[in-house]
């Protein structure tokens, strides 16, 4: 069966506190919850939004840490509670990562468009792969003009941009091109405050 | 191929606008005709039209893109689809295109490099009995073989046209293998009318009524209670009545015999050998609600019949069962045109087909009003299954009292039953309802032991063996007419994924659950069959039925779950012998997805590798 659901539905035990706000730590023996995020074939737009949360990030900060993230600079991820995934899938390394996250991360959560769908990248879906190298590469203008890097430490791209619920189970859908930073607050103080994580309808529609 | 320059567009156009007039509602019928001579819709001709009809090129555009018919790039010179259901893919239709494809030099879907040919899949032309079918052309192929393909591969690569090829490549036979009221008794062009003006029309509408006729296109409306509401019903603009030329109240009566339910094929037999009996139900139909304007709105694959219908049409007109003062009545004109689809199945829905019939895309309206009360151009519009006209002339001839009498207590009369799959006499059964499913599967010498039967086609329900005893009637099992048989050892998951695929092609794209949906189910269907399944596809399939049966904004999306769901509460093993896991899987083969940059970069190395 699905991997969460050997699992209790609230991983996280921490004390309640009202919908969002986030709660103060009963003094420091409370372990603080461990985050790791990261950016596939995305654009790192989703980390910005999340930044957008401005100083509720103090807040957040006195609860959780941060492992493998474009924060820490942290190379590689160790076991985490919640592992954050922007970007779609679009070569070998990206499924290395998410691969790493996945095992490492008790909840995974892929985060706006590309995550869920394949987004913006996945619009060369419709391009057979052959063409876009001919086009970059080969091309007069093109870069590198005539030759196809073949490089092992290049990530080998694949025919088509996937969403990383082909790649590995994932727990929650946080929509949004990107999601806005009171919407990935709103998640994020659900979850650490052991909710089912809810949107607003004003937080998921974008007219 | 053939370049279509400027002046020549403009030359193949003129005649054929002048012929249609400049009522925009006309679009479609002159798009159809572009197509037949240019093979597609060239993008000078778009210019043209929408100058033509005075609406913005977008408008022409946008009903291109929307039947599959049309296109606006260039298909072969001979362009051959397959009838894609089930029923032609259980009698081998993958294994014959593929045949063909290798003959003539060409990838399914594609267009040969000299245009000449193109060959493709399309939804069920309604051939179901006598197939594996196709298209050629738009004019139907049936009983295709091996030996049937190397001639028409002949007769393409001769660039033979399709009018010389011979004939009994084009042979349709109605296969009426059993007939009551409708197709067994004979019937005299003009008795219906006679007998509704030597009642009266109010009179018809009480008998109408008293023989509690339900529509047969499987939701089982009743069928004097719109008439009775469109007949109330009035148009109104600027504070007066809208009237037509005869100065009454204008209303439409319109024949719904867009047949695109796969499986479904009656409504072809009804038109080929009955059309007397369903223009003279439009005929009295009009008489009772006051129209004097009537559309057939036929199915682009029955282009065939067109022709013969034209003609039928003409005949009634001579013997005065048409036109002007009708039988001599003086207050009583009606006339019916005959309006082409172009291939898309959503237009059998009545609001989807109103649009279509007034040259737009197929998009169903929203409903309340219901077409009763504003239908065509905003007017009062009955429309009725081409059966259930069938039935009211009978009604009208015979009464209701002997109508009634057939039948169960809330279905009356009789239904044609479509019968394809594995039978042995696959084709027309008419049955007073009440009927059972075992009956059917008897008299039709059902094959070996009946495992399942998909009845009213994808959006209907699939029975398993052990309710053959269920009774086709609308207390039990409604139906639109189909009757799809499976044996023992049939794949039913094949037959689930191969209706998925269906409602994925025919979503008409306006609503999110549908247009989504659909798309989703289909390729979860297609991970499961390609070995990636996992139990949670299961849950992801059932949550994905609930949001498409809750959510859609027609029929077409809250149906398009039925038989995946029906399959995974019926047949539960058929769908877990599929899983490869029950654990997480990847949903497609991540190292052979890096073959293509493999070759193209040349690389063989550990990081080029998952």
């Amino acid at each position: 069966m699905s991997e969460q659901s050997d699992r209790s539905p609230h991983p996280i035990p921490l004390p309640q506190a009202g919908e969002g706000e986030a709660v103060s730590p009963a003094g420091d023996a409370l372990k603080k919850i461990r985050i790791a995020t990261c950016s596939l074939a995305g654009c790192f737009g989703c980390h910005m939004s999340f930044l957008d949360i401005d100083e509720r990030l103090f807040g957040l900060i006195e609860l959780v840490e941060f492992d493998r993230s474009p924060l820490t600079d942290i190379k590689r991820c160790g076991p985490c509670d919640v592992g954050i995934v922007e970007g779609g899938v679009c070569n070998a390394e990206n499924v290395h990562v998410l691969k790493e996250f996945r095992k490492n991360c008790k909840v995974l959560v892929a985060i706006g468009a590309c995550a869920i769908n394949g987004g913006v990248p996945a619009m060369r879906n419709n391009i057979d792969l052959w063409d876009c190298f001919q086009e970059v590469y080969c091309y007069e203008g093109g870069l590198e003009c005539g030759q196809i890097p073949n490089d092992p430490e290049l990530p080998l791209p694949f025919d088509k941009v996937h969403p990383i619920s082909e790649v590995v189970k994932v727990d929650y859908f946080l929509p949004g091109c990107p999601p806005s930073g009171d919407a990935i607050w709103k998640f994020l103080t659900d979850l650490l405050n052991g909710r089912e994580p809810k949107l607003d309808y004003e937080q998921l529609h974008f007219d | 191929m053939k370049q279509f320059e400027f002046p020549e567009i403009s030359r193949i156009l003129t005649p054929i606008l002048a012929r249609h007039g400049g009522d925009a509602s006309r679009l479609l019928q002159v798009l159809l005709e572009v197509q037949d001579v240019c093979h597609f819709i060239p993008s000078e001709a778009i210019d043209l039209i929408a100058a033509h009809f005075g609406v913005p090129r977008v408008n022409v555009e946008g009903v291109v893109g929307f039947y599959s018919f049309l296109s606006t790039r260039p298909v072969g010179e001979y362009r051959l689809l397959f009838s894609g259901n089930i029923t032609d893919q259980m009698l081998g239709k993958d294994e014959l295109m593929q045949y063909l494809c290798n003959k003539l030099w060409v990838e399914p879907g594609k267009v040969s490099e000299d245009g000449l040919v193109s060959i493709g899949s399309t939804s069920c032309t309604g051939m179901c009995d006598q197939g594996p079918a196709a298209l050629i052309n738009g004019w139907p192929l049936t009983k295709l073989d091996h030996n049937r393909l190397d001639l028409i591969a002949e007769l393409i690569r001769s660039r033979k046209p399709v009018a010389d090829w011979p004939a009994m490549l084009f042979e349709v036979v109605d296969n009426i293998h059993r007939g009551d009221v409708l197709l067994g008794q004979p019937f005299e062009p003009g008795a219906a009318i006679r007998a509704t003006l030597a009642r009266g029309a109010k009179e018809t509408l009480v008998e109408v009524d008293k023989s509690n006729l339900r529509g047969r296109g499987g939701a089982g409306f009743k069928t004097a209670s719109k008439w009775s509401l469109c007949h109330a019903a009035i148009a109104e603009e600027d504070g007066g009545v809208i009237c037509d030329v005869g100065g009454h109240p204008e209303r439409f009566i319109v024949c719904n015999a867009d047949e695109g339910e796969p499986g479904t094929f009656k409504d072809r037999v009804l038109l080929n050998s009955y059309a007397d009996l369903v223009f003279e139900g439009m005929t009295v139909g009009a008489r009772v609600v006051g129209a004097s304007k009537g559309f057939l709105y036929l199915r682009g694959e029955y282009r065939y019949l067109l022709q013969q219908l034209e003609a039928v049409l003409k005949r009634r007109r001579e013997a005065g069962l048409l036109g002007e003062t009708i039988l001599g009545q003086a207050d009583f004109s009606f006339d019916i045109e005959i309006h082409l689809g172009a291939g898309a199945y959503i237009c059998g829905e009545e609001s989807a087909l109103i649009e279509s019939l007034e040259g737009k895309r197929g998009r169903p309206r929203n409903r309340p009003p219901f077409p009763v009360t504003s239908g065509y151009k905003g007017r009062p519009t009955v429309v009725d299954n081409v059966e259930t006209f069938a039935c009211a002339a009978k009604i009208a001839e015979k009464g209701a009292a002997w109508f009634a009498a057939i039948g169960t207590a809330q279905s009356t009369g009789t239904k044609l039953i479509s019968v394809s799959g594995d039978v042995a006499r696959p084709g027309i059964y008419e049955y007073p309802f009440g009927v059972t499913v075992s009956q059917i599967l008897d008299d039709c010498g059902a094959e070996g032991r009946p495992y399942a039967v998909q009845v009213s086609g994808p959006s209907g329900t699939t029975i398993s063996w052990k309710e053959f005893d269920r009774k086709i009637a609308f207390e039990d099992l409604p139906t639109a007419g189909a009757l799809m048989v499976f044996r023992r050892k049939r794949d039913l998951f094949q037959v689930a994924q191969n209706f998925a695929d269906f409602f994925a092609h025919e979503s008409c794209g306006f609503c999110t659950p549908c247009r989504v949906g659909t798309e989703l189910q289909k390729k979860i269907m297609s991970k499961i069959a390609s070995g990636y399944g996992t139990a949670s596809d299961l849950e992801e399939l059932k949550r994905l039925g609930h949001i498409l049966k809750t959510m859609s904004h027609c029929g077409l999306g809250s149906s398009a779950a039925n038989p995946v769901l029906d399959i995974l509460e019926k047949f539960p093993d058929m769908v877990e012998s599929k899983l490869k896991a029950f654990a997480f899987k990847p949903a497609f083969d991540l190292d052979g997805a890096l073959a293509t940059a493999r070759t193209i970069t040349g690389r063989d190395d550990d990081w080029a590798h998952l």
